[in-house]
Order: C-alpha cells, then sequence, then structure tokens
C-alpha cells in the first residue's frame, strides 16, 4: 500500500520572488490575450464580414406626435416577427432571423436629384434634424392584414426643407439597401432590387409622411426596416421603403418595384381603398394582428381628413 | 421488406405518423404559437400537407413499379384519404376561422377569385374519390369505372398547384416544387402508357388490355 505523505513546508516552498513577478505578468498575459482575442474578433470582422448587427436602443427625448391613433396598440413581439422585407426572406417570419446580423452602422442617406442642396447625411445627423415625435399609426397591409405601432421619427418635409428641392421636383423616389452578401435570399425574392417605391411631391410633402428612426421607445429593429425607413400610413405597407439609403428628387413618375413585378395588382398609389379590390382579393376587410374577426377596412386607412383633398378629382379606380 | 409491408402494425404506423402534422398544430396552438396571424398560419399549414399528400398518393404506383413492391398499394387509399382529410381541414378553416360562415362572400370569392375558383375544384373533385374509396364501391362501379373516376385526382392535384401558384406575390419558388413533383409523377404515368401501348401493340393484342382498380 502506497502512502503518500504530504511534504513539510520548508523555506524552499516560499514562492520565489520572481515567480511573483511571473504572476504579474501571467495577468498582463490574460489581458494581452483577451485584447488579442479582441483584437482577432475586429480582425476578422474585417476580413469575413461582421458578426452581429445592431440592436434596438432607446430613443431619449421622444415628444409625443400629432396625428395618433388610440386603438390598441400591437404587440412587440408581433410587429417584429410577422413582417415583410423580401431582402430577408419572403415568409413573413423570416425577416426576424435573417435580419440578425444586417450591419447598420456606419449609415448615411444621399438625397439628391432636383435639389439646390444636396447632401448625404450620417444617421447621427439624421436623428437629431428635428426633435423626435411618437407617432402611432394604423399600418395595413396590401395582404389583408393590419397593425397599429408606435413609430418614432419626424415629418419628412423637415428632411425636405433642408435640401431644397426646384421646380423640376415633381416625385420623390426612395431606395431601399442592397447587397446581396448580406441579403442572400433577396436574389429569389421575386423582385427587382434594390427595393424602390416613391410618392408624388404633395405626399411626400404632407405631415403625416414620416421618416422613421424607431418603433416602441427604441431605434428600428434590423427585421423593421433599420436604421432609418418611410412609413406612410395611408398607402398599403410596401409603400414604405426601408433601411433607406437614398432620397432623390425627380421630374417624372420613378419606377416602382412592385409595381414593375406586377403592374396589374400594384399600382403607384397604392391608397388603402376598401372599394378597389386586388385583383386576386378583396380589399374591403382586414385581419388587425391579434384579433380573431376581420374588420372594415377604412378609406385612406382613416387617414382621409388629412390626405383626401389631395386625390380630388382623381379616379381612385383607375389610379389604384 | 415485404413482410414489413405486408403487417398490419405498418399500417398503424403509417396512420400516425400521417397525424402527426395535425398533432404539431395542435401542439403549435396549445403553446399559443401560432404565429402573430394564427388564421393564416393554420390555413397555409393545412393547404400545404394537402398538397404534400396528393404528392405522396401520387407517388405510390410509379415507386410500387420501379421498386417492385407491389404491397406499397396497401397504403395508397389512406394516403389519399388524408389528403382530404388536410384538405377538409384547410377548406374548413376558410369557412370557419377565415371568413367565419360568411356564406354570400364566400360564394363570390369563390366566382370572382380565380385561385379560390380552382383550389375550389379541386376540392370538390376530391369528395366523390373519398366516398367511393372503399371495397364495396369499387365492386360497385366496377375496376375499370373506378379507375376512370380516380383519375379525377389527376386535376385535384393539378388545381392544388395551380390554387397555390397564383396566390403567392412573388416567390413562387414553393408553387414551382410542387408543380415539378406532380409533373414527374404524371409524366411518369403518361410515359409508362405510352410504353405498354408499344409492347401490347407489338404482341399484336391491342385490346387485351387489363385493368384493375389497383394499377390507376
Amino acid at each position: 500500500m502506497l502512502v503518500k505523505r504530504s511534504p513539510e513546508l520548508t523555506y524552499r516552498d516560499v514562492t520565489p520572488k520572481g515567480a511573483y513577478a511571473n504572476r504579474r505578468n501571467f495577468l498582463l498575459g490574460l489581458l494581452a490575450t483577451t485584447g488579442a482575442v479582441a483584437g482577432w474578433k475586429k480582425f476578422s470582422y474585417l476580413v469575413s464580414g461582421p458578426g452581429t448587427g445592431s440592436v434596438p436602443v432607446r430613443l431619449n427625448g421622444v415628444v409625443k406626435g400629432p396625428y395618433n391613433t388610440d386603438e390598441k396598440q400591437t404587440s412587440f413581439n408581433d410587429v417584429t416577427h410577422y413582417n415583410n422585407y423580401y431582402e430577408f426572406g419572403t415568409d413573413k417570419g423570416e425577416p426576424a432571423e435573417n435580419a440578425k446580423n444586417f450591419v447598420t452602422t456606419p449609415w448615411s442617406v444621399s438625397v439628391e436629384g432636383e435639389v439646390t442642396k444636396p447632401r448625404k447625411f450620417t444617421m447621427d445627423e439624421i436623428l437629431k434634424l428635428a426633435p423626435l415625435e411618437e407617432r402611432i399609426y394604423r399600418h395595413r397591409c396590401v395582404e389583408g392584414w393590419s397593425i397599429v405601432v408606435p413609430w418614432i421619427g419626424y415629418s419628412l418635409s423637415t428632411l425636405m426643407k433642408l435640401v431644397e428641392p426646384t421646380s423640376k421636383a415633381q416625385f420623390v423616389a426612395f431606395e431601399s439597401f442592397y447587397e446581396p452578401k448580406q441579403m442572400p435570399l433577396g436574389v429569389s425574392a421575386g423582385i427587382e432590387l434594390p427595393y424602390v417605391e416613391g410618392l408624388r411631391m404633395d405626399e411626400a410633402m404632407n405631415p403625416l409622411t414620416l421618416l422613421c428612426v424607431g418603433m416602441y421607445g427604441a431605434t428600428l429593429p434590423n427585421q423593421d426596416g433599420a436604421p432609418v425607413r418611410m412609413v406612410i400610413p395611408w398607402k398599403y405597407g410596401f409603400k414604405s421603403a426601408k433601411s433607406l439609403v437614398k432620397i432623390r428628387f425627380v421630374q417624372n413618375q420613378p419606377p416602382t418595384t412592385w409595381n414593375i413585378a406586377n403592374a396589374h395588382e400594384y399600382g403607384f398609389y397604392s391608397n388603402v381603398n376598401p372599394n378597389v379590390d386586388h385583383p386576386r382579393w378583396s380589399q374591403a376587410k382586414e385581419r388587425r394582428i391579434g384579433e380573431f374577426l376581420r374588420r372594415p377596412t377604412l378609406m385612406f386607412n382613416g387617414y382621409g381628413e388629412q390626405v383626401a383633398s389631395m386625390y380630388n378629382g382623381m379616379d381612385l379606380k383607375k389610379y389604384y | 421488406m415485404n413482410s414489413i409491408l405486408t403487417s398490419k402494425w405498418t399500417k398503424v404506423v403509417v396512420f400516425s405518423l400521417c397525424l402527426v402534422p395535425l398533432g404539431m398544430l395542435v401542439l403549435r396552438a396549445v403553446q399559443g404559437n401560432l404565429t402573430a396571424n394564427p388564421i393564416e398560419f393554420i390555413t397555409h399549414t393545412t393547404g400545404d400537407w394537402t398538397l404534400r399528400f396528393l404528392v405522396i398518393t401520387l407517388a405510390i404506383t410509379p415507386l410500387r413499379k420501379i421498386l417492385r413492391l407491389p404491397q406499397l398499394i396497401r397504403f395508397r387509399r389512406m394516403l389519399g384519404l388524408f389528403a382530404f382529410f388536410y384538405a377538409c381541414l384547410h377548406f374548413s378553416t376558410w369557412i370557419g376561422l377565415d371568413k367565419f360562415f360568411d356564406w354570400r362572400e364566400m360564394w363570390k370569392d369563390v366566382q370572382k377569385r380565380r385561385f379560390i375558383t380552382v383550389g375550389f375544384t379541386g376540392f370538390v373533385l376530391m369528395i366523390p374519390l373519398a366516398i367511393t374509396s372503399t371495397a364495396g364501391w369499387i365492386r360497385r362501379l366496377g375496376g375499370k369505372r373506378w379507375q376512370m373516376l380516380h383519375r379525377a385526382i389527376y386535376f385535384s392535384a393539378i388545381a392544388g398547384v395551380i390554387h397555390y401558384y397564383w396566390l403567392v406575390k412573388s416567390d413562387v419558388r414553393k408553387p414551382l416544387q410542387y408543380a415539378a413533383m406532380v409533373g414527374v409523377l404524371l409524366a411518369w404515368r403518361l410515359g409508362s402508357w405510352i410504353y405498354d401501348r408499344g409492347q401490347r401493340v407489338a404482341a399484336g393484342a391491342p385490346h387485351a388490355e387489363i385493368t384493375t382498380a389497383e394499377s390507376a
């Protein structure tokens, strides 16, 4: 039987001073290694692309905006896990998953075309152009479902005034970010990308038209169009282009994505209109997410008071 | 392999497997995990499974001939009836949950929306097949007539694929996948029919067509 005797401690067992120092070196080494790992991560990030995307950050100093509905807001979870963003997949559950690593910093929006002062706005500048307002809007998808979202932003007109559109500017085109490397599913979306939407000048100037930088008190989640998007509440959802990189003022009505894909089904105007059906389904009713029975769809999504006058004398069956 | 296919337990296992999609749906419902738009999710899931079961049912005959496993025929009726079962769930979801028994609006949809018209047609075509799926009906109709009638499943499957294709907004990949599968299965039938015909002509017996209910 082997009995292992514990050795008696002698002076020799006292840790030598060098080892003390070594311990410090070890700690320093640990720090250095951490730094190196962090550095490597940063380096590999530069080489192989990002590992993580942006996460919504709380927005401070948001004031209550005009035109708010007091209808029940749709849950944050539903708005972020049931939506269309074809660049990240055509199933409504897909964007939440596939946009996770979408990189939105740094970001800038180029405002150009028929303007006196064309300019590139960085995201920081956009966030500070005007006081951020919370706008609780109804949002109606052309597919027949709707949500109520507390968006954050300010009227697009604020930004438009800064660049001074010329008299030639009759329309505005909004272009979304598109990079197949970050959005590999965009190739099979069945629509032409980058995504382009547009408005007539008076529509763009309408105070309801929101340049949107956040929702539910924070910056936009990636899948909902981070970092900056349009929100045009009286039109079907697809008019509200996401992840804007370019705002172009133009003389003629710009070609727009869904109109190119199927002009017969998706008009340039695409105002919410219960009396004009989509060729394949009725638009008279909608399913509010979270509700069981369909509810009647309102003309101009209930924003007639603010927008109906812009379409006086227009045949909305023809200009659907 | 044959003893596995002929065992009565295999039928029980296949039957249970066919219920798994429904079980998953119920489980998700219990967990409150039917997405933000549960009615749409149920409609799409049951519709998907209807198409899948139609494809599986249509695959039985080619498979049993190619793999030389005639016993596979034992499962065809069950699989076909499951296609009808999921089609019924799909249809009743539309009636009860989606349209909430608004018959006037539904009838308008059936007439006006071509994707609903074609889907409805495909479903209606399946009803007589489900009714006459019993051995008694095969006897009453006679094998040949029964077989002719049950070829309606080809049109149901085609209608189902068109129904799906006309529904999607722009991403037609999934409907096209179903179209490809149904296309291959129907093309195989056409091919083997032409081949058999050629054989018969060569054998000089063009009228010696032997048809049983089981070779549809």
